[in-house]
């Protein structure tokens, strides 16, 4: 599913070069619930931003369900973004002026796919807030914002949920209660790729990912998963 | 992205910012609607000039007496002109209706207690005919006045009105210059133009212009009215050749009299009004660039402000043709609407001219649509460079914007 090969990304800070991610070479099958740990500045988001597609690699290569991402143009990588990946965020990041249930349109609409209010409406009812569809953001608690953002992560029915830090601005109960809808979506066969600093949030994944100053030091599957 | 979904969320867009979406559209209402207004008032002056000159008839030629080339104004000094040429004129050019000689100075004309300055026009038999005007009272003198010298006057109606109110003129007697003459005629209105009124003038016979009143040999004009238009440059020509040979002017040397051609003049007028609307419109198509730069500012404010949304939207597949479109739909929509308010604005400005003005005013369907145009060629191109801007969002950079 997900295959990177000394996957590295440099930026350049005027005439400094900052190394965020070296030679990472990961493979993650189709199905795993993989969680991403390391300290701030350890390349995590670096690497979600590359396997979302929304960022280049410096080095390496990267193939998805066996493309390589290199050979895509801006309106492929676009579809990708839209069709195989979703993405979660550690601050929702839904429209304000629109409806839960017009924010989770918005994909559909982007993919041109049809009956996508029913669509929508279903994908809200998947992660249980199909009574608050015609709720703007700003009416919805933290935790049901994460939801209505799992719902646009999933109604295109994504192949790859990537999820930066989807808890960390919620309390534990309610943090654990979004971990638990991802841990369904995945017994339903979908890949999950989270980012996380809390060992309790990774415990939920069959494996961890930890990085250190934007290298891989450590990849093992989990004996112990939460449930 | 379906077009429509674009144009629903680019709506909805505007409808979040009310107010600033109207400010930013008043830029595009005013523009527009000074273009229209304009370009009516422009236009209304143009044809209204226009059919003011026709009602001084537009198959005449009129001659002048003076220097060809010299351009100098022909003025009383130059004495080329006499009666005798007009007479030869009505006796052997062929293709024309009548000719009227004229001889004409400012006049005080005296009334009872009243007194008034006007034009006195002295001229030949066929001068109403030919200049268009009508009799209203009366009768115009006849060839055996002229030709005996008669005190008789014609007047117009702004003397009239302007020496006896509403009493009927005819068979009184008025003192040009302190002379006492008949009045035995008035005319209808022709209507005033801005720099001349046609009725402010009286008429009486050449003969007694010239001897009675000025003390003149000469004449200052001689109009020729022709049977058909088509026949104005061949009557221009054999005048021309006609009064050449009259004055004993040799081959190499040029003219002195002016032979005009008052479709030519109609054209040199109508030119100057047309150039005269394309100022006005040219102005006002400034503030239509003003209110573009407006709309190209508030657009480049509402991108920044919503750097994040555009960030999500590229993030969930959003290409970039689709956010372009976006913004330049919104773009497109401000001066689509701020045109269409601007051309109903416009429209009320140009009645409303000419109804307390008194100046008609043309709304051309011409003039509707290029304004139309412009406003939203006007949001397309200041709404470009914003919406390119918009779509080429670092989207990493932009989900991090707060």
């Amino acid at each position: 599913m997900i295959k990177t090969n000394n996957l590295s990304k440099t930026y350049r800070l005027g005439k400094v070069s900052v190394h965020a991610m070296i030679d990472v070479s990961i493979c993650i099958q189709g199905g795993e619930f993989v969680a991403v740990m390391g300290p701030s500045g350890s390349g995590k988001s670096t690497l979600m931003n590359l396997l979302g597609c929304l960022d280049q690699p410096s080095s390496g290569s990267y193939h998805l369900e066996n493309f390589d991402i290199k050979n895509l143009n801006q309106n492929q990588l676009a579809e990708v973004r839209n069709k195989r990946i979703g993405f979660v965020f550690q601050n929702f990041n839904l429209l304000p002026r629109a409806s839960a249930l017009e924010n989770v349109e918005l994909p559909l609409l982007y993919g041109r796919v049809k009956n996508s209010q029913i669509l929508a409406l279903k994908a809200l009812e998947r992660v249980g807030l199909a009574k608050r569809s015609k709720h703007r953001p700003n009416e919805l608690s933290g935790g049901e914002r994460q939801r209505v953002a799992i719902a646009r992560a999933i109604v295109n029915k994504p192949a790859i949920v990537l999820a930066d830090e989807p808890t960390g601005n919620l309390d534990t109960s309610t943090g654990n209660e979004i971990m638990s809808i991802f841990s369904s979506l995945n017994s339903e066969g979908t890949t999950i790729i989270l980012v996380t600093h809390e060992r309790a949030i990774a415990s939920f994944a069959r494996r961890t990912i930890e990085m250190k100053d934007g290298y891989i030091y450590k990849d093992k599957i989990n004996s112990e998963i939460a449930v | 992205m379906l077009i429509f979904d674009l144009f629903k969320m680019a709506i909805r867009s505007l409808i979040a910012n009310t107010m600033r979406t109207f400010l930013t559209a008043l830029g595009m209402i005013i523009g527009v609607a000074s273009v229209i207004s304009m370009i009516s008032i422009g236009e209304g002056a143009r044809q209204q000039t226009l059919s003011t000159i026709a009602k001084f008839g537009t198959n005449i030629i009129t001659i002048k007496p003076g220097k060809k080339k010299t351009r100098h104004v022909s003025s009383d000094n130059v004495n080329t002109l006499v009666l005798e040429d007009a007479e030869a004129i009505n006796t052997h050019i062929p293709l024309i209706t009548g000719v009227a000689a004229q001889v004409y100075r400012s006049a005080q004309i005296k009334y009872g207690n009243k007194n008034t300055n006007t034009t006195v026009r002295g001229t030949g038999i066929k001068y109403l005919e030919i200049a268009n005007f009508t009799l209203y009272q009366g009768r115009y003198f006849s060839s055996q006045e002229v030709r005996s010298i008669r005190r008789v006057a014609i007047l117009g109606s702004t003397v009239v009105k302007n020496l006896f109110g509403d009493i009927t003129p005819i068979g009184k007697e008025i003192k040009i210059d302190g002379s006492n003459y008949l009045i035995i005629g008035s005319t209808i209105p022709k209507g005033a133009l801005s720099w001349f009124d046609p009725d402010d003038q009286i008429f009486i016979p050449v003969t007694t212009a010239q001897k009675r009143l000025f003390g003149v040999n000469n004449i200052q004009s001689i109009d020729i009215q022709a049977e058909k238009i088509e026949d104005l440059e061949i009557i221009k020509e054999r005048v021309e050749s006609l009064l050449r040979i009259r004055h004993g002017i040799r081959k190499t040397e040029e003219s002195d009299f002016h032979v005009q051609n008052s479709s030519q003049w109609l054209n040199s007028w109508g030119d100057a009004a047309k150039t005269f609307t394309y100022l006005l419109g040219g102005i006002a198509g400034i503030s239509l660039l003003v209110g573009g730069i407006g709309i190209m500012n508030i657009m480049l404010v509402s991108i920044t402000e919503r750097t994040k949304e555009i960030g999500i939207r590229i993030a969930i597949g959003a290409k970039k043709s689709e956010i372009m479109q976006q913004f330049l739909i919104e773009s497109v929509l401000i001066s689509f609407i701020g045109g269409g308010i601007g051309i109903m604005i416009g429209i009320v400005i140009s009645r409303t001219v000419s109804k307390i003005g008194g100046w008609d005013t043309i709304v051309s369907s011409q003039s509707i649509m290029i304004a139309f145009g412009f406003s939203v060629g006007v949001g397309i191109f200041f709404g470009y460079y914003p919406a390119r801007k918009a779509a080429n969002l670092n989207p990493i950079d932009a989900l991090r914007y707060e």
